[in-house]
């Protein structure tokens, strides 16, 4: 079966983190999923997330420009910079979240075919270590912030009802 | 030691094939480091070596036994690598689910269109 559908996550360094997925796709597809903001809108993003912001300028030097949209309707957006695309088997590209400047990653996208499957690895390599942890704490302040929105929630409720 | 310079230990820690090989040998149980060494083609000392990385990365302790010294894994550390690795399972597990079949629809329409395009050309239609 070739692995399809499952997702393998390893840290080669400390600054590297490496994902490896294969689709039931010929990577010619896979790649114009990546690349074609009218598809890139209807799969990026976790569950209960949609692509509300999709710009494309699918080209070396060119940018992107994403906003994810929650299920609670928190907003998170993400920019880049195309560095080198090599259709359909290569891409690497810079990002950065619009909540935390300086968190700059380079991310290298490599399609491998065969029998009618693709085989995607993704490398994300952070600038640094620090970048790397301000994304770690990035989850975690995305939690805490979510409990502080409900609990003001909650006393704005309270108020009303007092 | 910090939160941060935890996490860059253990992922230094875990950055070497041995040192994966051993955790995974641990985590189904303590041993010695005569044990440890056995599946490897490397000397005793270069697995002390490994052993002494992962132990000061907090991955692993030794056990009471004086004589023996069993080296067992502890969870914690690993614990908390990994949590950082499940955010982006979570973003991207749920990106690659919608994508595959996003994937199943373009190969069904590329199907059609090629079909059709057949047709065409058969009926003698310019394309």
């Amino acid at each position: 079966m070739n692995n399809t559908g499952t997702l393998k996550v390893t840290t080669p360094t400390d600054r590297e983190v490496v994902m490896t997925r294969v689709f039931d796709a010929p990577r010619r597809l896979v790649f114009e999923a990546f690349s074609k903001p009218e598809l890139l809108k209807r799969w990026f993003g976790p569950r209960g997330w949609s692509l509300v912001v999709c710009e494309v300028d699918f080209r070396v030097g060119g940018g992107f420009r994403f906003v994810l949209r929650g299920p609670d309707g928190r907003e998170m957006g993400m920019r880049g910079v195309y560095r080198e695309i090599v259709p359909p088997e290569r891409s690497v590209h810079m990002e950065s979240f619009d909540d935390y400047p300086g968190s700059d990653s380079q991310v290298t996208g490599v399609f491998v075919e065969q029998g009618g499957k693709t085989t995607l690895t993704t490398t994300v390599l952070y600038s640094s270590k620090e970048v790397r942890d301000i994304v770690l704490k990035s989850g975690m302040e995305h939690g805490a912030a979510e409990s502080y929105d409900r609990l003001a929630e909650l006393l704005a409720s309270e108020k009303a009802a007092a | 030691m910090t939160h941060s310079e935890q996490l860059d230990r253990t992922f230094a820690a875990l950055a070497d094939p041995t040192r994966r090989a051993i955790l995974t040998r641990l985590a189904s149980g303590e041993a010695s480091v005569n044990d440890l060494a056995k599946p490897f083609s490397i000397s005793q000392p270069a697995i002390s070596k490994h052993l002494k990385v992962l132990e000061r990365a907090g991955l692993i302790s030794r056990g009471r036994d004086a004589q023996r010294r069993p080296r067992r894994i502890e969870a914690k550390p690993l614990a908390d690598a990994n949590s950082w690795l499940e955010r982006y399972r979570q973003f991207w597990e749920g990106s690659f689910q919608r994508l595959d079949d996003l994937l199943d629809e373009l190969k069904i329409r590329e199907k059609k269109t090629k079909k059709h395009g057949r047709a065409k050309r058969a009926r003698g239609e310019q394309r």
